[in-house]
């Protein structure tokens, strides 16, 4: 048997409650289980988080760095998404 | 887009600040430059657990044990966070352990040097994990994200070993005589490997442009020992002991310590293989090793069986 080191896992630490998962970083683990008991000794050693996810390196599709400019592009001309496109006459309140 | 173009690219964002990310294109010399650097800091931090965990059974109290054995734990993880982060340059782990038990890869001059007495240990998170900061605070501006990313999470930890080893010289040099004979002697021991391991003076290392301008690195070895030596000089004085350079003056016109000539020899024959202990980390990186296959074959096979049993179920 030739020694793979385990697979990969991204990690994704939640720091405080109401907060989104980020990614910290990636173990290697023979299973989910032990991803997420290496997770918390390399990531979280001092209260940097209240709930970790693992997952799968290879389960995780990504938008190509080449095809950044054409990928985001369609948004980056639509400045009327924003609230600050609008002029809004001073003295009309709650807008 | 051609190869030109791309590298004119890729110097461009460095210029304007940006970091590289994993799957951006680069150029083959940075990413083995990388590489190369990147594994070296991740085995120094898995072998520099070794002269540390040397003292953890014999540590002079409770809270001196608890702090060791948090420390020799933070530097797996140092080295966990770099050896995954070198990863993402397309190499994988086994190859570099690989490399390290076959003595193709280096590690810091510094942890081939014995630790004969407690004190040491208080001269290892002073001076060593001072010095380190040094370079990795300045390693946390380069251009490779996750090489970043790594080192200022490094830095954050390494502070807390830095403190807790100026405290233990603090406490000896303020207790009895041996106790301070005892500070003094692990200082005049790891100075001088202390400030070696910054690496060769710049006149020996010429610093290529390329890397300086592909931020791999950031400032010369002089410069970051120059820094190191001027905030450590003052912390040996505020305790009382004297760095063992006696040509070590304060130099009002530069506003820097002048220190005397360093023993390159010395550190060559360690980088070389030759130093006190280099045979007996090899050996107990390579022993750890092989005698822990079987848990990761177990492991592996614990987890293939699993996967089945829920298939099943």
């Amino acid at each position: 048997m030739t020694d793979s080191q385990w697979p990969v896992w991204e990690v994704f630490v939640q720091a405080n409650p109401g907060i989104s998962h980020k990614h910290v970083g990636n173990v290697h683990a023979a299973d989910a289980e032990m991803a997420i008991q290496n997770a918390r000794d390399v990531y979280t050693r001092r209260s940097e988080g209240i709930s970790i996810w693992v997952v799968p390196a290879n389960a995780i599709s990504a938008s190509s760095p080449e095809d950044q400019g054409a990928f985001f592009e369609p948004s980056n001309d639509k400045p009327y998404r924003h609230p600050t496109f609008y002029k809004i006459p001073e003295g009309v309140k709650y807008l | 887009m051609d190869d030109a173009k791309q590298l004119e690219a890729f110097e461009a964002k460095i210029a304007s600040g940006a970091k590289i990310e994993p799957k951006d294109w680069m150029p083959e010399a940075y990413r083995k430059q990388l590489i190369r650097m990147m594994s070296q800091h991740a085995h120094s931090e898995i072998v520099g657990m070794l002269p540390e965990g040397n003292w953890i059974t014999r540590a002079p109290n409770l809270r001196r044990k608890a702090i060791l054995l948090a420390k020799v734990q933070d530097e797996a993880g140092h080295g966990l966070y770099l050896y995954s982060a070198t990863e993402t340059l397309g190499v994988d782990r086994t190859e570099l352990l690989s490399q390290l038990h076959t003595g193709k890869a280096k590690y810091s001059s510094i942890f081939n040097y014995p630790t004969l007495t407690w004190a040491d240990i208080g001269a290892i998170g002073w001076l060593v994990d001072g010095a380190a900061i040094m370079n990795q605070t300045a390693l946390a501006r380069g251009s490779y994200g996750p090489y970043c990313r790594a080192m200022v999470r490094i830095c954050k930890e390494e502070s807390f070993h830095n403190r807790q080893g100026y405290e233990i010289m603090m406490h000896l040099a303020q207790g009895t005589p041996e106790q301070k004979a005892l500070a003094q002697d692990a200082l005049n021991r790891w100075w001088w490997p202390s400030i070696m391991m910054l690496g060769p003076s710049d006149d020996q290392s010429p610093n290529s442009d390329q890397l300086m301008r592909w931020k791999v690195k950031m400032e010369s070895n002089d410069a970051i020992r120059q820094r190191f030596i001027d905030r450590t000089v003052p912390q040996a004085d505020f305790i009382g002991l004297t760095i063992p350079d006696k040509d070590m003056k304060f130099d009002e016109k530069t506003g820097h310590y002048s220190h005397g000539p360093i023993n390159w020899d010395e550190f060559f024959e360690i980088i070389k293989g030759n130093g006190p202990c280099n045979a007996k980390r090899l050996k107990a990186r390579v022993d750890a090793d092989k005698k822990g296959a079987w848990v990761r074959e177990a492991a592996t096979a614990y987890a293939a069986k699993q996967a089945k049993e829920k298939q099943v179920a």
